[in-house]
Formats: C-alpha cells, sequence, structure tokens
C-alpha cells in the first residue's frame, strides 16, 4: 500500500496524473510537465513535498554528533541557517543526501529522501549506538508529523509575505519571510501555528520551503495558491521537479547516488568538509580527493536533435570498443529544447567540452560533457 | 474529454487511419497524445520500407518516456510528416491534422475492417 501526503486529496480534485515514487503515490503532473516546468522558471510552481522524511536531532551532543555522522561542517551553521550535506557509510558511499537546518542552537531538522528514511534512521542508530556521548543528543523521526510544501519561480518573493505575514519567532530574526537570506530558515506562526520556513529549493530559481504540521500543510497550500495565482503560481508536480533539477545538474538520490557511489565521484567535495576532523567514510573520500576517482558525474547536452536521452544509456568515447560510463538522468531539457542528462565516465572524459556519444535505443547520438548547471539563467 | 472524429479508423494501440484511395494516413489519437503530453520528439519510418499491420514503425518520446507507434496496416511508407519531426509539439495541439506521422500505400485494404470505427474505439477509450 502507497503512502499518501495530507495534500493527496487535493491533488486528485485538482485532476493530477498520481504515480509511485519513493513508496508515495504523488503527482506526477498537474496539467504538462513542460508547462509546470515553464511556470517555475518564468513565473511560479507550488509542489507538495511532503514525502520527504524529517529527522530531529535535539540535545547539547547533537551538533557534534552530525558533524561526526554529516560531511559538511555544522560548525558553519548559525542558529536559523540551512547547508546541504550527506550521510555517508564508512565506504564513503552515499546513504542518503539531505539538508540540515539548525533551527535553535542545540536543535536541527533534516530533511531526507522519501526513499531513504528507514535506511537513513537505521544508519543513524547504528552511529548513535556507537557515539562517544550517547546521552548528550536524542533522535526523533518526525517524517508523519510534518508535511512539507516548496514554492518555487522568480516572481514568489513578491507574494510569499501575504500567505504567511509577520515577522519570526526563531531562526533567523526577520521582519517578514523575504526578510530570510539563501539558506536562511526560520520559524513563522501561520494561522496560529508555528511552521518552518527556509529560502531553500531544489529548481534553482529563487523560493521557499515550508515544514508545517501534517494537518495544517493544506492550510498552507491553499494560501499560497491564493496570494499567488494571479501572478501565475500553478501546482508543479515532480515531472517538472525531475526536469527542473536535472538543468541545474542537481543530484537525485538512486540516479546520480548511492550507497557505491561517493561524494567526490558526484562532483560534490563542496560539501566534504576535510578540514573539521573525523567524520565517517573521511579517510576514503579524502584518498579520493587527492589521489583522484575512477569515475565522475559529469553533466551532458545533446549537439544535434535526437530523441531524450534516458537513464541507462550507455556513453561511448572515441572508438573505445565499449561504452565508457553510462546516463544515471536524462530528459529533455524544457528551458533549452535539446536532450540534456548526467552519467558517470571515467575523469579523463570529464572535462567540459569533451565529445561524447549517447546510446539511444541502438543508435549513438552526439553529446557534449558540459559545466553544471545545464540551464543557466538569463541575468 | 478526447475528441474522436468519425471518419477515421482506429487501432487499439491508439493510432488513426484516414483511407483516400488505396492512401492511408497514420497519426495517434487526441486520447494518446494527452496521455503522453508534450511530445518532444518524432522518429517516422523511412520512405519506401514496407510496413506489416502491427510493426513498430515510428516512435514517439515525451518528457518522461518513449513509445512505439505501430502501423494499424500493411504496405509501403510513400509519405513521412516532415513538419512533425521538426516540431513534434504538433502532435498535441493537432493529432489528426498538422500532426500525423506517415501515409502508406495499402497492399492489403482488407485489414481496414479489423480496425476500430469511432464508436468502438470511444469505448476502449472509456469516454462518454
Amino acid at each position: 500500500m502507497l503512502q499518501r501526503t495530507p495534500l493527496f486529496l487535493l491533488h486528485q480534485s485538482l485532476g493530477a496524473r498520481l504515480v509511485e515514487f519513493g513508496g508515495w503515490e504523488m503527482p506526477v503532473q498537474y496539467s504538462s510537465i513542460v508547462a509546470e516546468h515553464v511556470a517555475v522558471r518564468r513565473a511560479a510552481g507550488l509542489f507538495d513535498i511532503s514525502h520527504m522524511g524529517e529527522i530531529v536531532v535535539n540535545g547539547p551532543g547533537a551538533a557534534d554528533f552530525l558533524n561526526h555522522t554529516l560531511t559538511n561542517d555544522i560548525r558553519k551553521l548559525a542558529e536559523g541557517q540551512g547547508q546541504y550535506s550527506l550521510l555517508c557509510n564508512e565506504r564513503g558511499g552515499v546513504v542518503d543526501d539531505l539538508y540540515v537546518y539548525r533551527l535553535k542552537a542545540d536543535e536541527f531538522l533534516l530533511i531526507v529522501n522519501a526513499s531513504r528514511v528507514a535506511a537513513d534512521w537505521d544508519w543513524l542508530q547504528i552511529q548513535v549506538d556507537h557515539a562517544p556521548a550517547r546521552d548528550g543528543f536524542r533522535l526523533r523521526d518526525a517524517s508523519a508529523e510534518f508535511g512539507a510544501v516548496a514554492v518555487q519561480g522568480p516572481v514568489v518573493r513578491q507574494f510569499i509575505d501575504a500567505a504567511i505575514p509577520g515577522g519570526s519567532i526563531g531562526g533567523t530574526l526577520a521582519p517578514q519571510v523575504t526578510g530570510l537570506a539563501k539558506n536562511e530558515v526560520a520559524t513563522f506562526v501561520f494561522q496560529g501555528t508555528p511552521v518552518h520556513v527556509a529560502r531553500t529549493g531544489y529548481t534553482g530559481e529563487d523560493g521557499f520551503e515550508v515544514v508545517a504540521p501534517a494537518s495544517f500543510v493544506g492550510a498552507v497550500w491553499d494560501a499560497l495558491m491564493v496570494a499567488g495565482q494571479l501572478m501565475g503560481l500553478r501546482p508543479a508536480g515532480l515531472g517538472a521537479r525531475d526536469t527542473l533539477r536535472t538543468e541545474m545538474g542537481y543530484p537525485l538520490y538512486g540516479h546520480e547516488l548511492d550507497e557505491d557511489t561517493t561524494p567526490i565521484e558526484a562532483g560534490l567535495a563542496h560539501f566534504v568538509a576535510f578540514d573539521k576532523g573525523e567524520f565517517i567514510g573521511r579517510e576514503i573520500l579524502l584518498a579520493q580527493k587527492e589521489q583522484g576517482v575512477r569515475k565522475r558525474c559529469v553533466a551532458f547536452k545533446m549537439t544535434d536533435k535526437s530523441a531524450p536521452p534516458r537513464p541507462g544509456c550507455p556513453i561511448w568515447m572515441g572508438a573505445a570498443a565499449a561504452p565508457v560510463g553510462k546516463v544515471v538522468s536524462g530528459t529533455q531539457s524544457p528551458s533549452l529544447g535539446v536532450g540534456i542528462g548526467m552519467g558517470y565516465v571515467p575523469p579523463e572524459f570529464a572535462k567540459p567540452g569533451t565529445a561524447i556519444a549517447i546510446e539511444i535505443r541502438g543508435r549513438r547520438a552526439p553529446a557534449v560533457v558540459v559545466k553544471k548547471p545545464i540551464y543557466q539563467r538569463p541575468s | 474529454m478526447s475528441n474522436i472524429p468519425a471518419d477515421l479508423r482506429y487501432a487499439k494501440s491508439h493510432e488513426w487511419v484516414r483511407v483516400e484511395g488505396d492512401l492511408a494516413t497514420v497519426g495517434i489519437s487526441d486520447h494518446a497524445q494527452h496521455e503522453l503530453t508534450d511530445v518532444v520528439f518524432v522518429e517516422l519510418p523511412a520512405k519506401g520500407r514496407q510496413v506489416k499491420a502491427g510493426d513498430a514503425c515510428a516512435v514517439v518520446e515525451s518528457v518522461k518516456t518513449a513509445s512505439d507507434v505501430y502501423s494499424p496496416v500493411s504496405g509501403e511508407v510513400v509519405e513521412t510528416n516532415g513538419a512533425v519531426v521538426a516540431n513534434p509539439a504538433l502532435v498535441n495541439s493537432s493529432p489528426y491534422g498538422e500532426g500525423w506521422f506517415f501515409r502508406v500505400r495499402l497492399s492489403n485494404p482488407d485489414e481496414l475492417a479489423a480496425l476500430l470505427d469511432a464508436p468502438a474505439y470511444k469505448a476502449l477509450v472509456g469516454v462518454a
């Protein structure tokens, strides 16, 4: 039985096409993936992300525990700030990629992938058992308590203060939601209930994510819709979420990331803080950073008109007798009008500008390795 | 609500056929384009290819998926629609008009009788 978010009936009433995703029954599109994608790039889109997991870590030992368990440096986070981070195993493989928010000095909120909540929880429990100061902090799986929405796009800043009025009561001090800077988080009172709002997202556009008690997330959705509709806000599904993140070169767990792939191989070394001291996977990750990796995640763009590349398509290089790699994400870019994707290749082929070929249904189509993001917003 | 013109014949795999003399024009139905949404790529058979009814001979791709298109009739492909290759969105905007796929010179016109008429296709896709 698939899980359903608090917004499930709303999606049905909006005529959404529903698909299985990470054990959840989720809207893949309401009208059209391209129309929803374009709305987010030009105006605004509203996503149900209630399927994502929430894990709360609090107590005086929480920061030390997380700094030993995650790759990024939690000490860089002041109260009211968030950062992207990775949860790795001892082999440096990625158990999950996540966002960690410091809600209070000793309280952290982890937003994790829906499909990985159980794996994360199990892995974290093992780390708790090994933690030297296990009485100094507490972990709670709050996934069922919370729902969440993401509101993304260039016009969001023009209406979000009307949807969630007033100043913050916790986290970053802000007189209104738009007072938050990128990666900042704060607690606001929405219709009498505290909700967490962060200026983060997964689309490459300006925008916010709102984490609210599950029973309140419908009211948050409605308020955002009322405030934003006339400015072009429309519901957007997982289809657009995927094309938007692919254009940005953002990883999706299960595609770019898995337990046998490290953040260094994935091109996420920026989120691995080697100077913070010991953490799980450090030794292998450091060796990879210094001595190199055997595979590397690259972004690519098709150079001619072709069918869209898809996950699993072989990547070819010159006269090599066998494929040199494999596509892990691929689609038609609604913004660029060409096929785009990401894949793993040996590092000698990872340089932007390298000519490669993607085998799509038995035929090789020319492509070129490009820098991330694949799509750049016109400035 | 799907548009299902009364003057066409339909395959269960959602292609339509318009017959003029011994030529059959083939495309995909409004229902099919609606299910696919956002067609971004169309691949057509080579002109001169002999196709048999039921052969997969074209491909239509949306943002998310690729689907085969089957020829509902047998014969030689005598014409293909370059406009829909250049602008695949025509499949969505005009599935029975500018969004046609290819033309076949019928080698076995009796096959047409096996295709669905509009009421039968309507029943298949479940529209009132």
